[in-house]
């Protein structure tokens, strides 16, 4: 229950207290709505493998699962290492907490590096969405790509907003703004680095190992 | 500051509208203040509702007689377009939630503010680059769109009108939406004052809360659905495109799939605005009170169960049909549940026949017409006949305008003193409403008729066998916004130049009423102690 105390005079708006369980809720509730956002293209996915099991099956073949298996230990590591710096935070082992996060986003500029390979050697065998060669694909199989760019591409987007939210909590750190004592900000930021790592572990499968 | 004498009456004071800190506009667009926040959202809506009504009489002008009058075929579908997009992303389902429930829901439940502040501050910020992203489509790039405010696929993705940047502003007022609704589910968790228990909430407070559910749980789908439009049009993904295998019908999907539970976010705030005016007027504690609260879940849950119905006629197998049409009749329940409860609460009540209950009166009887017709859409037989008819846009305006319409005029009539700290000409706001009711029903109750004739949704031109009746209806909408333009001044002069309200001018029995008007800027100094907020017994109208 928040307490509440009169308005200093001067101030432009009622005194703002810290909840902690509030912050983490309205955390989780936001977590649902990434997942239902994903959950949209999930249904799209879905629908079209059942549509076209033959073309999902060569499109599948067609990606590198080496490179994928790759990025999937990268960001499984960098959600240890997440989780880490949270305990580190609260121990009051600041640098520590500092050295595990910047861990954290090279694993996340790692993997977008790791992602602009492969997309770039999909690009050059001519798997250009829009582009001929994509049209004249099988039924299905231009699909499976369009799908493909889709959804790895907007997890690619939350993997940067990922990234940009651990580097200013980071700041927060330096500045003593975020404390051991007060370290909700991050713990927020890692639960939705666990997010982006979550989608990740079903992409995995559902594209690279259905062949 | 209290300008208030012992009686609770007003002295003049200005409460939260009053000036702090250095003041000017800063105060207000980057205020934390759930009343002001509510304040802001209620002027912008209010002005994109006259910009998206304008564009509806246009529209009405344009059918009054058959034959190629006024507007260019482009130009009518543009119009149609814009009126829905601007009326549902910007006016309706922000309506009640984002300006009363900000104000009000802290309020119901103890509380100095939301749970996010900032938060709050934020979303209203999205809204206004939502909007003004909405309008830039009109005017830039090669026309407004004019795909109706459904964008359905194949349409969408290849007109070469601005699609591209309406989506976009669909998906930040998505985005808006979900963080009011985040916003409100966490107040009503984490902020209730102490003994303020889950029955003794305001029902205001539950139909918001059951809200929220809906916009944090079905508004993603909508952001991603506007994305693959935009992703569509723009990266080419063919996704939708049945020349490469693609389904145009799983767009439909993914549309109702938010959209429908949609119009569950309109009308579940205005059902939460009536439950709270109905009992202060009639005297008498609300008839019901779990089951109304029950029926707002419900109304949530079930509500998510049936997008499907918008697709009866769409290529989808019978199966699919029989289902969703079986669960749209079982959504009609928990409304009838709440009709019921609020005919009971009047039964043998002290009425008062005030302009909020006079709006509130009116609101069970447009929804009663709406809701039945909904009816005949929702059994899958009568729906091939009139689907994508006039009937269906009369079913929905009755609803949408009957229905959450005036649920908000409502809104405003009933907590207009507690907010601006004067009073209205009560002669005028009974005159604007029978005027906007009967404009309402010349306007839309032909549009039922010509639809069971089979007048399609949407066309431009008509037979001359339709002609009476658009008439009629042309003249209807006239009645309409002359109502509608003597209730806004009704009310802005009462609010420069009204008699100065009473603390507690109708007898409310909720916290916001034992409150100084109009509304300081700092609600509680303590925690206060929750009523039994429709008890009546001591509580008495001071005005």
């Amino acid at each position: 229950m928040a307490e509440h105390t009169a308005m200093p005079p001067g101030t432009t708006g009622p005194v703002h207290h810290k909840d902690y369980h509030a912050a983490k809720m309205g955390m989780w509730l936001f977590l649902f709505t990434e997942i239902l956002l994903f959950g949209g293209l999930f249904l799209l996915y879905a629908s079209y493998r059942a549509k076209f099991p033959m073309a999902f099956h060569a499109g599948g073949a067609s990606l590198d699962v080496f490179l994928g298996g790759l990025n999937t230990v990268v960001l499984i590591t960098s959600s240890l290492t997440v989780a880490l710096s949270i305990t580190a935070l609260r121990r009051g082992e600041i640098t520590r907490c500092l050295w595990l996060l910047a861990f954290t986003v090279a694993c996340a500029g790692g993997f977008m590096v790791n992602k602009a390979i492969e997309w770039g050697a999909k690009f050059h065998h001519g798997l250009v969405p829009g582009s001929e060669h994509m049209a004249g694909l099988p039924q299905g199989q231009s699909i499976f790509y369009g799908l493909y760019f889709a959804m790895t591409g907007l997890h690619g987007v939350h993997v940067v907003i990922g990234a940009s939210v651990l580097l200013w909590v980071m700041l927060l750190i330096r500045q003593g703004k975020v404390t051991g004592a007060d370290y909700v900000v991050l713990e927020n930021a890692g639960l939705y680095w666990h997010i982006v790592d979550l989608v990740w572990i079903y992409l995995f499968p559902l594209f690279y190992l259905i062949s | 500051m209290d300008h208030t004498d012992e009686s609770g009456r007003n002295t003049g004071g200005r409460g939260f509208l009053e000036p702090f800190g250095k003041g000017g506009v800063r105060s207000w667009i980057f205020s934390t203040d759930h009343k002001r926040i509510g304040l802001l959202y209620l002027s912008l809506i209010l002005l994109m509702f006259a910009v998206a009504t304008v564009l509806g009489l246009i529209i009405k002008l344009k059918l009054m007689t058959p034959g190629s009058t006024l507007l260019s075929p482009q130009q009518y579908n543009a119009m149609f377009t814009l009126h829905g997009v601007i009326m549902i992303f910007l006016v309706v389902i922000p309506s009640i939630p984002a300006s009363f429930g900000n104000i009000f829901l802290p309020l119901h439940i103890g509380a100095n503010d939301v749970s996010f502040p900032r938060l709050n501050n934020f979303s209203w910020w999205l809204y206004v680059i939502g909007a003004l992203l909405a309008l830039t489509s009109i005017f830039t790039g090669d026309g407004a769109p004019d795909t109706g405010w459904t964008f359905y696929v194949p349409f969408s993705e290849r007109t070469t009108t601005n699609v591209s940047v309406a989506v976009i502003a669909v998906f930040i007022l998505g985005f808006s939406s979900i963080l009011t609704g985040l916003n409100f589910i966490t107040t009503v968790h984490r902020l209730r004052a102490p003994g303020m228990t889950w029955r003794k909430l305001p029902l205001f407070v539950w139909s918001l809360y059951a809200t929220g559910w809906i916009q944090v749980l079905a508004t993603p789908i909508l952001g991603i659905t506007a994305l693959l439009i935009f992703a569509e049009r723009v990266l080419l993904l063919g996704l939708f495109d049945s020349t490469k295998g693609g389904d145009p019908l799983l767009y439909q999907h993914l549309f109702w799939i938010y959209s429908h539970p949609a119009v569950y976010i309109m009308i579940l705030p205005a059902m939460g605005v009536i439950s709270e005016i109905i009992p202060v007027f009639a005297r008498k504690p609300i008839f019901g009170y779990n089951m109304i609260a029950f029926s707002s879940l419900a109304i949530a849950f079930a509500g998510s169960l049936v997008w499907a119905h918008h697709m009866f006629t769409s290529g989808m197998s019978d199966t699919a049909v029989l289902v969703f049409s079986f669960l749209t009749f079982v959504v009609a329940i928990p409304s009838a549940i709440k009709v019921f409860n609020w005919l009971s609460t009047l039964y043998q009540g002290s009425i008062s026949l005030d302009p909020p209950l006079l709006y509130a009166l009116g609101f069970i009887f447009m929804f009663s017409i709406g809701g039945l017709t909904g009816l005949v859409l929702g059994a899958a037989g009568t729906d091939i006949h009139v689907h994508d008819t006039y009937f269906v846009v009369a079913h929905f305006h009755y609803v949408i305008f009957g229905g959450t319409g005036l649920g908000m005029f409502a809104a405003m009539h009933y907590w207009f003193p507690k907010v601006f700290g004067r009073m209205y000409d009560h002669g005028r706001a009974a005159w604007s409403f029978w005027l906007i009711l009967i404009g309402m029903n010349v306007l839309y109750f032909p549009m039922f008729i010509m639809g069971m004739q089979g007048m399609p949704r949407r066309y431009y031109d008509y037979l001359p066998q339709y002609a009476p009746m658009q008439m009629v209806s042309t003249w209807g909408s006239w009645f309409l916004a002359a109502g509608l333009i003597l209730m806004f001044w009704n009310l802005y002069r009462g609010s420069r130049y009204g008699p100065l309200a009473t603390r507690n001018p109708w007898g409310g029995a909720t916290l916001e009423w034992t409150l100084p008007t109009p509304l300081p800027h700092e609600a509680f100094h303590h925690d206060p102690e929750a009523p039994e907020p429709y008890d009546y017994k001591g509580v008495n109208p001071d005005g």
